[in-house]
């Protein structure tokens, strides 16, 4: 017996989710262009020497979120693009973390 | 009457899209290319971190970075991400005069950025600083030329799509089309995120040697 696909199914609702409005998508756009401009502006500031490294890591690691959440809708879209990105970035940062330790890249 | 029409468009979205995973299988190719081109900027990075502070001549990184104009093309970038969801959120409306509108935004934007960054490396040049200089210019050549290029090839598909729009080959019906673009478009930005940060800010020691 032929079976039709039905329209119902939440995989294909899945396919097609709720994607962010025009003002959110403005709305992250200046938040990233402040994130950015706090990144500089620490880079400038004597009195965050110390504190620079882990505060552009903290900036760098909200504005990739906020791309790939909103922009490239992750937060919105079904689970599997999410597991199929973290794969290669999970990937990619334990790898090559493992390769600068091998090679003391921080111990200076 | 309508909602019969409207059943059959329905059926028809369905079966476009009767895949075992029910999602686009184009969509699923995407992501995993970009899970892969996370493997091959992770190593350009790497590769960089690696030796940015092993030069034993000049010139070294604080000697060439001018940090206020990189950052003006980082904002440059950024603006070309918020141009591109708008061009997707258009055509997913139905607007495609609007959308065509912030599709050659955004590869105005991007040309842009290219742009700054080949003036960027003539300046570079000048001061003394090639590919094979030193480790250091050898690693960060590569690593940004590489990123560089992936702007100018996601510049092309750009330009593609508005000149489908312009024929009239790019509907609301073809808006995965424009996600895709945008998905790579936007993970040329996160890499962009990671270099500004890596490269550019985060400060380091000259010639230290391995």
């Amino acid at each position: 017996m032929a079976t039709e696909p039905s329209v119902e199914r939440p995989e294909q609702i899945a396919a097609h989710p709720r994607h962010p409005s025009t003002r959110e998508y403005v709305r992250i756009a200046i938040v990233l262009g402040v994130v950015t401009a706090a990144e500089v502006a620490i880079y400038y500031l004597e009195a965050l020497e110390s504190w620079l490294i882990p505060l552009l890591f903290l900036f760098s690691l909200i504005k990739f979120s906020l791309v790939v959440l909103w922009f490239m809708h992750l937060k919105f879209d079904s689970r599997t693009y999410s597991r199929f990105f973290l794969m290669g970035l999970a990937g990619a940062v334990t790898l090559y973390l493992v390769v600068l330790l091998t090679f003391r890249t921080f111990a200076s | 009457m309508a909602t019969v029409e409207h059943a059959d468009e329905r059926r028809l979205v369905a079966e476009e899209h009767a895949t075992s995973t029910g999602l686009p299988n184009t969509k699923l190719a995407i992501w995993l290319f970009l899970a892969s081109d996370c493997l091959l900027f992770g190593a350009l990075i790497s590769t960089y971190v690696l030796y940015r502070g092993a030069s034993t001549t000049g010139p070294y990184p604080n000697d060439v970075f001018d940090i206020p104009y990189t950052s003006v093309s980082s904002f440059v970038l950024l603006a070309s991400s918020l141009t591109m969801v708008l061009a997707l959120a258009a055509i997913q409306r139905g607007d495609v005069g609007r959308s065509r509108i912030w599709l050659l935004a955004t590869a105005l934007l991007g040309t842009t950025f290219v742009g700054g960054q080949v003036y960027e490396f003539t300046v570079f040049h000048d001061e003394g600083l090639t590919l094979t200089t030193n480790v250091f210019g050898t690693s960060f050549y590569v690593l940004t030329g590489f990123h560089g290029t992936h702007v100018g090839i996601g510049i092309l598909m750009l330009l593609t799509l508005v000149s489908l729009s312009l024929g009239g080959r790019l509907g609301p019906e073809r808006a995965e089309t424009v996600e895709l673009v945008g998905l790579y478009w936007h993970f040329v930005d996160i890499v962009w995120i990671v270099i500004f940060t890596v490269v550019y800010l985060i400060p380091t020691g000259n010639g230290a040697g391995p």
